[in-house]
């Protein structure tokens, strides 16, 4: 908008075009005006916050009017960050717990689709697809809250190991050793089923002419689902890959934040929960911030490394 | 038909039982739910697995719905869920519209959607730009901070993309203007496609936890979600449903019934419209593959 407002006091020639512009302007007024609620929401809402990142820089202080009255400290927040002990073992946290969720979650999730793509029969097909995309549907704390009452100390399977096997029983929520086996487990429950969906997609575009040829060349079916079925989702596959490694920082925080307890916290905070104690609980907000502002730029690098990464593999990419 | 051999036949056979397994762990817990939330005192301490009530108890149904906080909280679930919905859907279809026409300025606002998918300011300052705004302990905290997912944007767009453009120049020739023509000749067309993102959006809705108690210190405002964590993971439903509840009944249900039938009660309407999900989430996603 700016630049039009320049070019409307331009001079002689340049007027001529700024009577044009504003012509134009005055054509599409309606668009601006349906473009006004959403324009406004982004400003105001997602890019408004990025220009407080500055706190990041400052010593917030919760009583200054303006955010401009604050001291302003350079780097020191982020310096922090690589010194402080804590914040290190949360980084740790946070990349072992997405790593297990790469390689246990995503595998599972190919796997799947490989399995209900063999089912020949539709309807059988369709029923188990609807039971296994169920959980996606469910919120985290109806899923964190099902599994707590399953995995607690009376719970179901801790009565059946006692009580049956006269095993000891598993401190599954407190212990910070099984935090991050269950917090998979509870991924592989509530997503495995739904992420499917695109590898089903991509199967269901293939050629059948493809099978038939396999068929006529004597491929079983191993060797179909091998040289025909894989390939078919393959980019899907390395896509999806280097898109999460893309988010390795991002371990969904409503889940882990609902397991979390004093018990497991030095097993389980991760970057996103650690930014909640520290900036709205401790009101350390200036570093917090800091915090999550470092995660979203070193998100923000991998997002684009990954994309090119899938364009180098000849794949379409995010954008 | 291609002729299968008895080792394929074998394969087809493990696979379709392996993933009747897979599907009945996706079942089994709700079926488990269902049945405890449903027993009495006696089953819930003597039998060992409950998959099926003997007896039909319904205190802790009872207990629940007697419970203000837990009715109010339903009451402010579903207004956020259907207001948010409204705000949801108005603004992410007059802006994937409005993008769709070329006017001045579009590419710059796209590329600023886009950049929101791959950064976003993060809690703390989102958080102070809520409270700057006036909305903290206002359920409007739940609603316009995330009045338009950028992804579901992108999609809109790209369906409007998709009608045929001599169908507004028509009408604008016709001399309508580009709003009549929005919501008089596109959104119509768009039912199918707007009904999907509106149930994707409710489903959000219903499910919201963290902003509840990010935003809300005041409880009489708290989201179902909210409740239901102090009921079943905090393991304090008396707390959560009001002492006065508790002491209704001259033998209260135990807390395991009330925290199943919680947990079924909070998933109920996840559940009625999961049939309608259905049939929307795959041309969703078909969608969502295309790229914007």
């Amino acid at each position: 908008m700016k630049s039009t407002e320049v070019q409307l006091q331009g001079t002689a020639p340049a007027a001529g075009r700024g009577t044009k512009l504003r012509r134009r302007m005055w054509r599409e007024r309606y668009i601006y005006l349906l473009l006004l609620p959403g324009v406004l929401y982004y400003i105001v809402y997602r890019y408004i916050p990025m220009a407080g990142l500055v706190i990041a820089f400052q010593d917030f202080n919760p009583f200054n009017e303006s955010l401009w009255a604050n001291e302003w400290v350079g780097f020191k927040y982020f310096a922090r960050i690589f010194e402080d002990a804590e914040v290190i073992k949360v980084i740790w946290n946070t990349l072992q717990i997405s790593f297990l969720q790469i390689f246990m979650a995503f595998p599972i999730s190919i796997i799947l689709a490989l399995m209900l793509n063999e089912v020949r029969n539709e309807t059988y097909k369709r029923i188990v697809q609807s039971m296994v995309y169920l959980p996606h549907f469910l919120s985290w704390v109806v899923v964190a809250g099902i599994f707590v009452v399953f995995l607690r100390g009376e719970g179901l399977i801790n009565t059946f190991l006692t009580q049956k096997l006269h095993w000891e029983a598993i401190p599954f929520l407190t212990d910070p050793a099984l935090f991050k086996p269950v917090i998979i487990l509870q991924v592989i429950w509530k997503e495995s089923g739904w992420s499917t969906i695109l590898f089903l997609a991509a199967l269901a575009g293939v050629n059948p002419a493809l099978y038939e040829a396999a068929v006529i060349d004597g491929a079983s079916r191993w060797r179909q689902l091998w040289h025909v079925t894989l390939p078919a989702i393959r980019s899907v596959i390395v896509i999806l890959f280097i898109l999460r490694l893309g988010n390795v920082l991002d371990t969904g925080f409503e889940q882990i934040f609902l397991m979390l307890n004093p018990f497991n916290t030095e097993s389980g905070n991760v970057l996103d929960t650690y930014v909640y104690f520290k900036g709205i609980q401790q009101g350390d907000v200036s570093f917090a911030t800091a915090v999550g502002m470092f995660k979203g730029l070193v998100g923000l690098v991998l997002v684009i490394l990954a994309n090119r990464a899938a364009k180098r593999f000849g794949e379409e990419g995010l954008y | 038909m291609i002729k299968r051999t008895i080792s394929e036949r074998l394969a087809d056979a493990v696979n379709a039982v392996l993933l009747l397994l897979i599907a009945a762990t996706m079942l089994f817990p709700f079926l488990h739910i269902f049945a405890v939330s449903f027993s009495s005192l006696k089953d819930v301490l003597e039998r060992d697995l409950i998959l099926w009530p003997r007896e039909w108890v319904t205190d802790a149904y009872y207990t629940i719905l007697a419970s203000k906080n837990f009715t109010r909280s339903l009451g402010v679930t579903a207004y956020v869920t259907i207001v948010g919905t409204l705000v949801n859907l108005l603004f992410t279809a007059t802006m994937a519209y409005a993008l769709t026409r070329n006017a001045l300025g579009q590419r710059v606002i796209l590329m600023m959607v886009i950049f929101t998918i791959l950064f976003s300011a993060g809690m703390i300052p989102t958080y102070l730009i809520v409270k700057g705004t006036g909305l903290i302990n206002s359920l409007w905290a739940l609603i316009l901070p995330g009045a338009i997912s950028s992804f579901n944007l992108i999609v809109l767009r790209q369906f409007f993309l998709s009608i045929p453009s001599e169908l507004n120049e028509a009408a604008l020739i016709d001399g309508a203007n580009e709003l009549r023509t929005f919501f008089s000749i596109i959104l119509p067309l768009s039912k199918p496609s707007l009904a999907a993102f509106s149930l994707f959006y409710a489903v959000g809705h219903w499910n919201t936890y963290f902003a509840g108690i990010l935003y809300l210190s005041d409880s009489s405002k708290w989201p179902i979600q909210v409740i239901l964590r102090q009921i079943v993971i905090v393991n304090e439903p008396t707390a959560a449903l009001g002492q006065e509840v508790m002491l209704m009944m001259e033998n209260p249900p135990p807390p395991i019934t009330i925290q199943m039938a919680a947990i079924l009660l909070a998933t109920l309407p996840i559940l009625i419209v999961y049939p309608f999900l259905q049939k929307h989430f795959a041309k969703g996603v078909m969608l969502g593959s295309v790229k914007g």
